[in-house]
């Protein structure tokens, strides 16, 4: 990997993405965790940019560090008694990180094993440099031939998970 | 451009330290936490096999597109049913909510 500014800014958004994921594990104040929360996902929207994926990195500012991020803070702070836990993992973390350690591995194995062939895990390079933009993408998911199927699936999936979501945390008055 | 490989090594870290926080951590809400993490780093994963293999096609943009959309629906339901548990046993230790019905 030659130094320039794409693998710099990949080494950056690299270390923003990890830090923040190490900080989401290991902070005591859970508020502070839900912030470490939105630095990995701001990592990894650099990430998007550098695969030429603008769209998705935009999607994941606004619906990630915007929605998720603020609803998971809310959650923190309305379980607030539980924020400053003594205990930050349960008995058998020991082997939760064995576990982690040995799936790391396996998937660090099958990452740099030369058995995918050309255009596998180890390509150097793309195929091409033609890359589809965000318009391709918004043909593409209307697109009676593509994903406007998946589109509505999807969409439908969404408007039914809020319902539910809305339904099970109401607060019941019998 | 930075090799593939790089990539599907942050994925892979990514993902298994979130999967160490889903499994060790005691408090509900960091796991659901940890389940973002593991979902970002098979975004990461989809976007970055379709930047070096189909870059002319839609399909790993539009994966990675849904599999957002399936995140926040799982974010909104997974924290609803947390807070409505927190209401109903004062606690949001997963270990002390092993009972479904109570």
């Amino acid at each position: 990997m030659e130094l320039n500014a794409q693998s710099i800014a990949f080494v950056v958004f690299s270390i923003i993405t990890i830090g923040g994921a190490i900080g989401v594990a290991a902070t005591h104040n859970l508020v502070r965790g839900s912030y470490w929360l939105m630095v990995s996902l701001f990592g990894v929207a650099g990430i998007f940019v550098l695969l030429s994926a603008p769209f998705l990195a935009a999607v994941q500012i606004l619906v990630y560090i915007g929605a998720v991020g603020i609803l998971i803070t809310f959650a923190v702070m309305l379980t607030r008694s539980m924020t400053n836990m003594r205990e930050l993992f349960n008995q058998q973390w020991w082997l939760s990180a064995a576990a982690s350690a040995l799936l790391l591995l396996m998937l660090v194995i099958g990452v740099l094993l030369p058995v995918w062939g050309p255009g596998g895990t180890l390509a150097g390079n793309p195929v091409s440099d033609q890359v589809a933009t965000t318009v391709d993408l918004g043909r593409a998911l209307v697109d009676g031939n593509q994903y406007v199927i998946p589109f509505e699936v999807i969409s439908l999936l969404l408007t039914a998970a809020m319902i539910g979501a809305i339904v099970i945390a109401r607060e019941q008055h019998d | 451009m930075v090799p593939l490989y790089l990539y599907l090594l942050l994925a892979a870290v990514l993902f298994c330290i979130g999967t160490y926080v889903v499994l060790a951590r005691k408090n509900a809400v960091a796991v659901l936490m940890g389940v973002e993490l593991m979902l970002n780093a098979v975004n990461i994963n989809l976007v970055a096999f379709w930047r070096f293999d189909t870059p002319s096609t839609m399909m790993g943009q539009a994966f990675a597109a849904f599999v957002m959309v399936v995140a926040a629906a799982e974010a909104a339901v997974g924290l609803a049913i947390i807070i409505a548990v927190y209401r109903f046993r004062k606690s949001v230790v997963i270990e002390e909510v092993a009972e479904l019905k109570g």
